[in-house]
C-alpha cells in the first residue's frame, strides 16, 4: 500500500513536467518472450524511415531504452515496437497493456537506411533484427530489388513475422540453431550459398552482435557492400554523451547520430561486444531485484 | 572580511549529493548587506552580464525588505537563485567590486542566491499577467539561454513554446550540473516560475529530428535556437573507448538526469571504481570528481596539462574539490588507457611544461620527452570541454556556422536565416549560465523587435 502511494506521488510530479503521453493501441505476443506494441505516436509516425529508432522511458524512474522502429502507419500516426525481454525494463515494458501509456517516446533517431534500387538484395533478421529488418525489406521491394529474406532464430519458439517477410521477399529462408524449424544451422549457411551462387548487390545484417559480424565476415570474400545495425548501448540519443560510440574504420563513431547503420566490412564488432557487457553486473542485478518484487 | 557560508563539513558530505553550502541566514545576509558602499557608478553591475541593480538589491537586503530584494534582483533576471549558485562570480561582478581592491568584495552572489531562496521558502508570487500580443515564438532547448529568452518574451506578452529533446526541462542545469552543486528542486521551481509566465514546454521533442526547424518557423512568427554545447570532446588516444572511461557527459546525465546514485531504485546504472582519473580541470571535471567521491571512489585524480593557475573552473568549485580530498595531478597529460578483458585497468601519461601563450592566451603545454609514467586506474572520465551540438545546425541548409560548429549570429542573436536566432553555447561555444541567459535576454529583444515589425 504504501508502495503505491509512493508512486502516485511521483506521478504527479511527473504529469507536471511531462505532458506527452503515447498510448499502445496493440499488443501482440510474437514469439516466447518476444512481444510487440503498436503506440500512438503521430509526430514520430509522419517523419520516420526504415532504420530509424525511438527511445522510451516508462516511469519516472525508468531507463532510457532505444528501439528500433519496425513498422509504421502514417494514416493511423502508430509507430510499431517489437522487443524482446531480456531485462528489467523490456519486462516492465512487456506488463504493459492496450489502453496503457508509455511516459516518454523520443523519435525519430538516427539516420533512415539508404535505400534505393540496387538489384539484388539480401535483408538478414536474426531474432528481434527481423523486426528490425523488416520496414527495410518492405521499401526494398517497393523500389523494385529482388529481395531474398533470411530470418534466423535459436528455436522454432523465437521465430515471428515469417509470413510479413514473405509478403516483400521474392524468396525467404527460414534457419533454427537447433533445427526445429526451417533449415538447421545459423544465418550465415543458406547466405554463403547464395554468396555462390548469384551476383548480390547488397546485403543487410540485423540482430546480436555476433551474428552481424559472421555475416560480414560471410559476405566479405565476395566484395558486397553489407550493411549492419548496431544496437550499442545508449543514453540520450541525440549525440550529447557519446555512450554508443564505436569505432567503424578506426574511427570512433556515435552510433546513435552517425548510426545506427554502418558498413558492415568496417565495424569493430568485438569492440561492440564488449562495450555492451558495461554493465551485466548492475543489469543482472536490477532483473533479481525486479523478480523479486513481482 | 565577508561573511562567510556554513557548508556541509567535506567528511559528511562526500557520502550524500545534498547540497555543499547552505546559505545564508538572515542575519548573515543583512551583515554581508551592510558591507556594501553603494556606489553612485557602481563597477560590479558592469561585471554581470544581465546587468542587475546589485547595490539596489543589496541595499534592500541590509532594510531586510528581502522581498523587494528579490523583485529587483527579478527585474533583470529570471533565475536568480540558479546564477547565486554557479556564476563565476570572481571573474564577473565580484571581480569589479570596489571592496576588492583592498580587501574581499562584497559577496554578491551569495546575497543573490540568499534572496531567490527567501523567496522560494516563502512561496514564489507569480508573475502579473500581461496583454497577449497574439504573436508566437518557438524556443529551441531549454537550457538557461532558452529559458531565459522564454522568460523575457512572455514577459512582453508573446507565446512562447519551448521544445526540449530531453524528458526533463533545464537543460546543463539538470543533467549536467551536480545535485550537491545545483539542488534539482530549485531548478524546478525556476522553471515552474517561467511556466507561470505562461511559457509552454514540450519535452521529448528533438529538433531536427522529431519536428524541423522549417516546419516551426511555418507555425511561430520567430524561432530561437538554443541548443546548447552538448557534443562531447575525446582525445583519440589508444584505448579510450574501453569500458570504463567516460565521457563527463554521459557520465553526469547518467547520474543527474537519470539519478544513477540511488542505483536499483532508479534504473540506469554507473559503475565507479576505486581509483579515478578526470580528465580536465573545469567546472565539468570537478563536479565529475567530486560526484566520483560521492560514488564511493577511493581515490579521484584530477589530471590537467597546464597548471594550477589556468585551471578554467571556478574558484570555489576547485577549492571544494581539495577539501573533499580530490587529488591534483597537474602538468601532466594521458597519452594511453590501458585494459583487461574490456575494462580500463592503467593510464599512461606524460609530464608537461609550459611554453609560449597560446590563442587563447594561456601558456601552451608541451610534453616533457621521456617523462612517461603508468598508473593504475579503473575509471576515467575524459572532461576536456564539450562543441556545440551539430543536430540543429545540420538540419538547416542556409544556416552559418563557425569552424566548431557554433550558430553565427549577431551580438543581437540574428543568424544567416531570417526570423531564426540563436544563443546561448550553441553560438558562443561552451560557456557559463549568465553569458547564455545574457544572450538569450539579448535575443529576446530582437525578436520582439522582429515579430512586432513582421
Ligand atoms: C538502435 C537500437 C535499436 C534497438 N532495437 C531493438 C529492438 O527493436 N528490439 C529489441 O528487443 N531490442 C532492441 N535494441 C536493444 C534494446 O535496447 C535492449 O535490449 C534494451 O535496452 C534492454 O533493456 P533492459 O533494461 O530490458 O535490459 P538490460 O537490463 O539493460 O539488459 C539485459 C540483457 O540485455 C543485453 N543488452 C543490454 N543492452 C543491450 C543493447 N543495447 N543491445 C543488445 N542487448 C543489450 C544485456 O547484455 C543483458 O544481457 C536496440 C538497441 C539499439 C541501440
Ligand atoms: C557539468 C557542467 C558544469 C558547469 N558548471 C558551470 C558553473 O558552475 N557556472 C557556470 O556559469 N557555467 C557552468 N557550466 C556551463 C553552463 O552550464 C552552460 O554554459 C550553459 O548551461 C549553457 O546554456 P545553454 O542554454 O546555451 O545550453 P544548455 O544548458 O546546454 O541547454 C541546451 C538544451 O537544449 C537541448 N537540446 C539540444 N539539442 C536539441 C534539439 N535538437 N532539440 C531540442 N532540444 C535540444 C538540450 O537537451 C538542453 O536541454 C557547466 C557546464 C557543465 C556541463
Ligand atoms: S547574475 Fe551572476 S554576475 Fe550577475 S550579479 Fe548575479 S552572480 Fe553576479
Ligand atoms: S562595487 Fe561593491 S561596494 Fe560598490 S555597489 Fe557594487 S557591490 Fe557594493
Ligand atoms: S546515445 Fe548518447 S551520444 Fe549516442
Amino acid at each position: 500500500m504504501e508502495k503505491a502511494n509512493k508512486t502516485i506521488a511521483i506521478f504527479n510530479i511527473s504529469q507536471h513536467y511531462f505532458k506527452n503521453m503515447f498510448k499502445i493501441v496493440k499488443k501482440e505476443t510474437l514469439a516466447e518472450s518476444t512481444k510487440m506494441f503498436e503506440v500512438e505516436a503521430e509526430r514520430i509516425a509522419k517523419k520516420c524511415m526504415p532504420g530509424q529508432f525511438i527511445i522510451l522511458r516508462i516511469h519516472e524512474k525508468g531507463e532510457r531504452v532505444p528501439l528500433t522502429i519496425a513498422d509504421f502507419d502514417r494514416d493511423k500516426g502508430t509507430i510499431t515496437i517489437v522487443f524482446q525481454e531480456v531485462g528489467k525494463t523490456t519486462f516492465q515494458l512487456g506488463k504493459k497493456n492496450v489502453g496503457d501509456e508509455i511516459l516518454d517516446f523520443i523519435g525519430p533517431l538516427g539516420n533512415p537506411s539508404e535505400i534505393e534500387k540496387f538489384g539484388n538484395v539480401v535483408c538478414i533478421g536474426g531474432g528481434t533484427g527481423i523486426a528490425c529488418v523488416y520496414p527495410q525489406v518492405k521499401m526494398l521491394k517497393e523500389k523494385g530489388n529482388k529481395v531474398i529474406s533470411i530470418i534466423g532464430a535459436r528455436t522454432k519458439n523465437l521465430l515471428f513475422w515469417e509470413e510479413k517477410m514473405k509478403k516483400f521477399s521474392d524468396q525467404i529462408i527460414v534457419t533454427t540453431d537447433d533445427g526445429s524449424y526451417g533449415r538447421k544451422g545459423v544465418v550465415t549457411l543458406p547466405l554463403k550459398e547464395i554468396l555462390e551462387k548469384e551476383k548480390i548487390d547488397r546485403v543487410i545484417a540485423i540482430g546480436p552482435p555476433i551474428m552481424m559480424k559472421f555475416v560480414a565476415k560471410t559476405t566479405l570474400p565476395y566484395k558486397v557492400k553489407t550493411i549492419a545495425s548496431l544496437n550499442s548501448i545508449m543514453v540520450d540519443g541525440t549525440g550529447m554523451c557519446g555512450a554508443c560510440r564505436c569505432v567503424v574504420g578506426g574511427e570512433t563513431k556515435f552510433a546513435c547520430v552517425d548510426g545506427p547503420e554502418f558498413d558492415a566490412h568496417l565495424i569493430d564488432f568485438d569492440l561492440l561486444i564488449s562495450r555492451n557487457k558495461m554493465y551485466l553486473d548492475e543489469e543482472k542485478k536490477s532483473l533479481e531485484l525486479y523478480r523479486g518484487e513481482i | 572580511m565577508r561573511t562567510s557560508m556554513p557548508e556541509q563539513k567535506p567528511k559528511e558530505r562526500i557520502k550524500n549529493f545534498n547540497e555543499v553550502a547552505l546559505g545564508y541566514s538572515e542575519e548573515d545576509a543583512v551583515k554581508e548587506a551592510s558591507r556594501c558602499l553603494n556606489c553612485k557608478k557602481p563597477s560590479c553591475v558592469k561585471g554581470c552580464p544581465v546587468g542587475i541593480d546589485i547595490p539596489g538589491f543589496i541595499q534592500l537586503i541590509k532594510e531586510k525588505r528581502f522581498e523587494d530584494a528579490i523583485d529587483k534582483i527579478k527585474e533583470k533576471n529570471s533565475l536568480p537563485a540558479i546564477c547565486g549558485r554557479v556564476c563565476p562570480q570572481e571573474t564577473q561582478c565580484e571581480q569589479l567590486c570596489i571592496l576588492g581592491k583592498k580587501g574581499e568584495p562584497v559577496a554578491i552572489g551569495r546575497l543573490e542566491r540568499f534572496a531567490a531562496d527567501w523567496e522560494r521558502k516563502k512561496g514564489v508570487k507569480p508573475p502579473e499577467k500581461v496583454e497577449d500580443t497574439n504573436k508566437k515564438i518557438a524556443v529551441v532547448g531549454s537550457g538557461p539561454a532558452g529559458l531565459t529568452c522564454a522568460a523575457e518574451l512572455a514577459k512582453k506578452g508573446h507565446s512562447v513554446t519551448i521544445f526540449e529533446s530531453l524528458h526533463k526541462t533545464g537543460g546543463v542545469l539538470m543533467y549536467g550540473i551536480p545535485e550537491f552543486r545545483m539542488p534539482k528542486k530549485i531548478v524546478e521551481s525556476e522553471i515552474d516560475y517561467i511556466k507561470d509566465l505562461g511559457v509552454k514546454i514540450k519535452t521529448d521533442m528533438v529538433v531536427g529530428k522529431t519536428i524541423e526547424v522549417d516546419e516551426l518557423k511555418k507555425d511561430f512568427d520567430a524561432v530561437f535556437v538554443a541548443t546548447g554545447a552538448g557534443l562531447p570532446m575525446f582525445m583519440h588516444l589508444p584505448g579510450e573507448n574501453l569500458n570504463g572511461v567516460y565521457s563527463a557527459n554521459e557520465f553526469l546525465t547518467r547520474v543527474n538526469l537519470m539519478k544513477a546514485y540511488r542505483f536499483p531504485e532508479y534504473d540506469t546504472p554507473v559503475t565507479i571504481g576505486k581509483r579515478v582519473a578526470v580528465v580536465g580541470a573545469g567546472n565539468v571535471a570537478m563536479d565529475s570528481a567530486r560526484t566520483s567521491l560521492r560514488l564511493g571512489a577511493e581515490q579521484v585524480f584530477i589530471v590537467y596539462r597546464r597548471s594550477e593557475k589556468e585551471m578554467p573552473a571556478r574558484k570555489e568549485e576547485a577549492e571544494h574539490a581539495k577539501q573533499e580530498g580530490v587529488k591534483f595531478m597537474l602538468l601532466t597529460n594521458p597519452i594511453r588507457f590501458i585494459g583487461e578483458n574490456g575494462r580500463v585497468k592503467k593510464m599512461e601519461y606524460i609530464q608537461m611544461k609550459l611554453g609560449e601563450p597560446d590563442e587563447s592566451g594561456r601558456r601552451r603545454p608541451i610534453p616533457i620527452k621521456g617523462s612517461e609514467s603508468v598508473m593504475g586506474v579503473d575509471t576515467v572520465i575524459m572532461a576536456i570541454g564539450q562543441r556545440p551540438n551539430p543536430l540543429v545546425p545540420k538540419s538547416m541548409p542556409g544556416l552559418e556556422t563557425g569552424r566548431h560548429g557554433n550558430i553565427i549570429t549577431d551580438e543581437h542573436g540574428k543568424t544567416s536565416i531570417k526570423g531564426v536566432f540563436a544563443g546561448g553555447d550553441i553560438a558562443t561555444g561552451a560557456a557559463t549560465v549568465i553569458s547564455a541567459m545574457g544572450m538569450g535576454k539579448k535575443s529576446a529583444r530582437a525578436i520582439d523587435r522582429y515579430v512586432k515589425e513582421k
